[in-house]
């Protein structure tokens, strides 16, 4: 399996396995006999959902899998310079890693050890592998820093990682890989942790970098639509199997896996608004795509609908304490001012620390004190006694970003429905509490069953279906959610999608849909409202600011998109 | 409340393991936890029986001979030792003071006992000896058990109750009444020890066992408030915290409903480190001194006692409470290590 006319090969994975045991009894196949060839001199994606054992691929080839629990059966071949990397000695491999392939991980911030300074993380690595002399080493760092755009590398070579911002971290962290000009980068979900204008950066840095040192890039992602603009060929996983692989063009224009149509299709696009999005069971079926993708929804305000929830000149400020007596403020939230209609979507979209998860919780008077009123009935909700909250609280609900941890992992899925009914003292019987939290179940699409589960035997979006019928209990009039498909595989992602859409359509209810993922917001609202550094830059009807931006920061936000494989020839 | 429903409803319960029950599933694959687990429910077991009166209950009744020996070793015979059959030790044996005014008294007395031991029948050998009133030290041992472990549990439970009210309170509220829980925490942090005991010790000038667990409850909160107060601090800003505030759970509800069955395994773990401390303690308390009473016996008494024993050379009272004791203290440990590694929350 090799890609059609390909250069010379630099790394050959042969019929490659991967076991992991759980426990004494069982063991999962996490690759499941995979073959691919790395060329010399190109970038290969390797895209897959969660599970689907491209990290651990990875992993193998760098000789970094957990030794206590993981297993390679002979067989399994990766080859580099006519050795097979699986068969190595632990020394000779420690000879490779760090010189010949090195990595690139998700989280820099987690990546960089926090107690030394970038320059010596990265002379480390000078001096370890090449043996070079500190001054050396240090020349070259500040080099390198240079070459991975770091402003001001002489004073940033004796910065401790906490004092650079992440996309700077991520620079450093490239700086550390690059040092030896490695053959093969290995760069797992790079550009994951970090927000849309700086995911564009260093994406552009990767390929600089890639066509300088002519090496090859493994990138591993998620996202099919960055993989667009940098590889030249794809590799597609699922389930620890390759679905497909091939040159970048013909993944794009004519994949021919289901699996690789549905990963194409199933995230909401910029141009198209289908009224249902399609999810991987439409493309695994046999037979025709389920109709109703054809018709687009329309969205928008005309300006004569029934406003819910009014937001004036709303004001957030965090203080830390200085000296002795000082107090220093920031100012997470500028004078915010919004209308949000009933039945309709307010789609917050910004960068981290913009500001947008403090105006929900503010909102929800999660957050102690603020400025600024939000008129939600003719009630002022920022000044409302804590004791006459309760009535506005269950109109008010919120789904949180991570689906792992807003669900208590001591609690029964039953439990956890039934607690607002009993708070809020919803229904009369323990019977009809009952039969309520059975039909909100069965409304998200699980099975009764799910009542006596606990959280931690659901998937990612199984949780999140909790977590929104938590919130339905209450019939709420308003449902905030913050970031609450972004911790989700893209196919989960369009089926909790679907799901907020169905609710909508049922019981009329508000939404505002916070996230960093334009995209998304360009499905789901109605309104859009850019954030930037605690101030609202602009606001207007979805398809108007997504085809006539008007302030420069939402340009750059906008351009910073990644536009897949069309894009990626107008480069 | 919602358990009950969840019960009431059992008619069509699935089968779906909890997670204690999958904690308990971890620990049984566990050997060496398991192991150490069966030594301390025989542990509890004897404790029990002893608590009850079925075992050990005639403990203080003089059957052997004064410091009898262990029956494996045979009856003493060897360099005329204090042991000839029927007579009562070194004390009794020497002849009579002519000049003794208490001469009268003591002979009555003395007939009335002997009378009594002579109907009991004093044997010259005891399964693991004999103290020096020629009580079965299998017996003591067995009773001191009851006592230790008593004061060890109790005074373990009182400390883990402290610590967790106020490390809840501390950790969730934060703020000022954070500060003075701190506050509180360093003063009493600060005294050296041994002194704090010896000074509650006299305060409450008395000697029992309650005296001991209040000594010990009192004295041991600090390390696990430390603990608790630090994971509430990690869990109130969890999301799934602030959801609960946003459903409009009181402050109580997320204290104690939501927060604390989640940092649960801490205090459980503290607390059984705690029952091993706290017995160890208790032997140092009685071993100075301020232990339980003289009417009852306990681990620290009987090594007291074997102090003066160990130089005229009778072991078996030392041997058989530095046993006991090494072998709960140590099932306890492996116990408390499993229990810690079973009861860590994986969530996925």
């Amino acid at each position: 399996m090799t890609f059609a006319n390909s250069p010379e090969t630099l790394i050959g994975i042969r019929d490659l396995k991967v076991d992991f045991r759980l426990d004494r009894t069982t063991v999962t196949q996490a690759v499941k006999g995979i073959s691919l060839d790395i060329p010399v001199n190109s970038t290969v994606a390797l895209v897959g959902e969660s599970g689907s054992g491209k990290s651990v691929t990875a992993l193998a080839i760098l000789g970094l899998l957990p030794r206590e629990n993981s297993t390679v059966p002979p067989g399994s071949q990766i080859l580099y310079g006519g050795r097979n990397l699986l068969a190595l000695a632990p020394g000779e491999l420690q000879k490779l890693r760090g010189a010949d392939i090195s990595m690139i991980f998700q989280e820099p911030m987690s990546s960089l050890n926090p107690v030394f300074t970038i320059g010596f993380q990265i002379t480390e690595v000078l001096t370890k592998h090449l043996g070079m002399t500190g001054r050396q080493a240090r020349a070259r760092a500040l080099e390198l820093l240079r070459e991975v755009g770091i402003p001001e590398p002489e004073t940033k070579i004796d910065a401790y990682p906490f004092q650079l911002s992440g996309g700077q971290q991520q620079r450093a962290m490239i700086a550390i890989a690059i040092a030896c000009e490695p053959k093969l980068l290995i760069a797992d979900e790079p550009t994951t942790a970090l927000d849309v204008t700086i995911q564009k950066q260093i994406l552009e840095l990767i390929a600089a970098l890639q066509k300088r040192l002519r090496m090859s890039v493994l990138f591993i992602t998620h996202d099919l639509a960055l993989v667009g603009e940098i590889a030249d060929y794809v590799v597609v996983m699922r389930e620890g199997d390759i679905r497909e692989q091939g040159r970048v063009e013909q993944i794009f224009e004519a994949p021919r896996d289901a699996y690789t149509r549905a990963l194409l299709l199933c995230r909401p696009q910029l141009t198209r608004r289908p009224r249902r999005l399609p999810v991987i069971d439409d493309f695994m079926k046999p037979g025709p795509l389920a109709g109703g993708n054809v018709e687009e929804r329309s969205r928008g305000l005309r300006g004569d609908e029934e406003i819910i929830l009014e937001v004036r000149h709303l004001g957030k400020s965090f203080y830390s304490r200085e000296g002795l007596f000082g107090k220093r403020e920031f100012k997470a939230v500028k004078d915010v001012s919004f209308k949000l209609a009933r039945g309709k979507t307010l789609g917050i979209v910004g960068e981290s620390g913009s500001g947008k998860t403090t105006v929900a919780l503010t909102l929800l008077r999660l957050r102690g004190e603020s400025s600024g009123e939000a008129l939600f009935d003719g009630k002022d909700l920022l000044s409302i006694p804590q004791d006459e909250m309760m009535p506005y609280k269950r109109r008010i609900q919120i789904v949180f970003q991570n689906p792992y941890a807003s669900l208590n992992p001591r609690f029964t899925i039953g439990q956890l429905l039934m607690e607002p009914l009993h708070v809020h003292r919803i229904a009369s019987s323990e019977g009809e509490r009952r039969d309520r939290v059975y039909k909100l179940l069965e409304e998200v699409g699980l099975p009764e069953v799910s009542f006596f589960k606990y959280p931690h035997e659901f998937s990612g979006g199984q949780r999140q279906r909790i977590a929104i019928a938590r919130c339905l209990t209450m019939k709420p009039d308003v449902l905030i959610c913050d970031e609450a498909v972004s911790a989700l595989d893209v196919s989960i992602q369009a089926q909790v999608l679907n799901l907020l859409q169905d609710l909508q359509d049922e019981h009329h209810m508000s939404y505002i849909f916070i996230s960093h993922d334009l995209a998304v917001v360009k499905y789901m609202a109605d309104q859009v409202m850019v954030m930037n550094e605690g101030e609202v830059v602009e606001v207007a009807n979805s398809d108007d600011i997504y085809r006539n931006p008007q302030h420069p920061y939402t340009k750059k936000l906008l351009s910073s998109i990644p536009q897949g494989w069309r894009g990626a020839r107008a480069r | 409340m919602t358990q009950a429903v969840a019960l009431a409803i059992g008619v069509q319960r699935a089968e779906s393991p909890g997670l204690w029950t999958l904690a308990w599933r971890r620990f049984c694959r566990d050997r060496v936890g398991l192991a150490s687990f069966l030594i301390v429910v025989f542990f509890f077991g004897l404790m029990a029986a002893s608590g009850l009166h079925l075992i050990a209950a005639d403990w203080s009744k003089e059957v052997g001979v004064n410091y009898a020996p262990p029956t494996f070793m045979g009856p003493e015979v060897a360099d005329g030792g204090p042991s000839a059959p029927g007579s009562h030790g070194g004390e009794r044996t020497g002849v009579e003071n002519p000049f003794d005014p208490l001469a009268g008294v003591l002979a009555e007395i003395r007939a009335a006992s002997g009378a009594a031991s002579v109907a009991e029948a004093q044997s010259p050998t005891l399964v693991f000896g004999g103290d020096r009133w020629g009580r079965d030290v299998l017996q003591k041992t067995i009773k001191g058990t009851e006592t230790s472990m008593f004061v060890g549990l109790v005074a373990a439970l009182l400390a883990a109750f402290l610590a967790t009210v106020f490390g809840a309170l501390a950790g969730y509220y934060g703020g000022w009444i954070d500060d003075f829980f701190n506050w509180f925490y360093s003063v009493f942090t600060s005294i050296p020890y041994l002194l704090l005991i010896l000074a509650i010790a006299a305060v409450l000038n008395q000697k029992g066992t309650l005296t001991v667990i209040l000594i010990l409850g009192l004295t041991g909160w600090t390390g696990i408030f430390r603990l608790v107060r630090a994971e509430y601090l990690k869990h109130k800003v969890r999301e799934y915290i602030q959801a609960a505030d946003a459903i409009g759970a009181s402050h109580a509800r997320r204290m104690f409903v939501h927060i604390l069955p989640n940092v649960s395994h801490v205090v459980l773990v503290q607390l059984s480190l705690h029952v091993v401390l706290f017995i160890k303690s208790e032997v140092v308390l009685s071993f100075l001194g301020f232990g339980v009473g003289v009417d009852t016996v306990s681990w620290g008494s009987m090594l007291n006692e074997a102090q003066s024993e160990l130089i005229l050379g009778y072991w078996w009272q030392l041997a058989a409470a530095t046993l006991a004791m090494a072998l709960l203290v140590t099932g306890f440990s492996l116990f408390t290590d499993a229990l810690r590694d079973a009861l860590d929350p994986k969530l996925k």
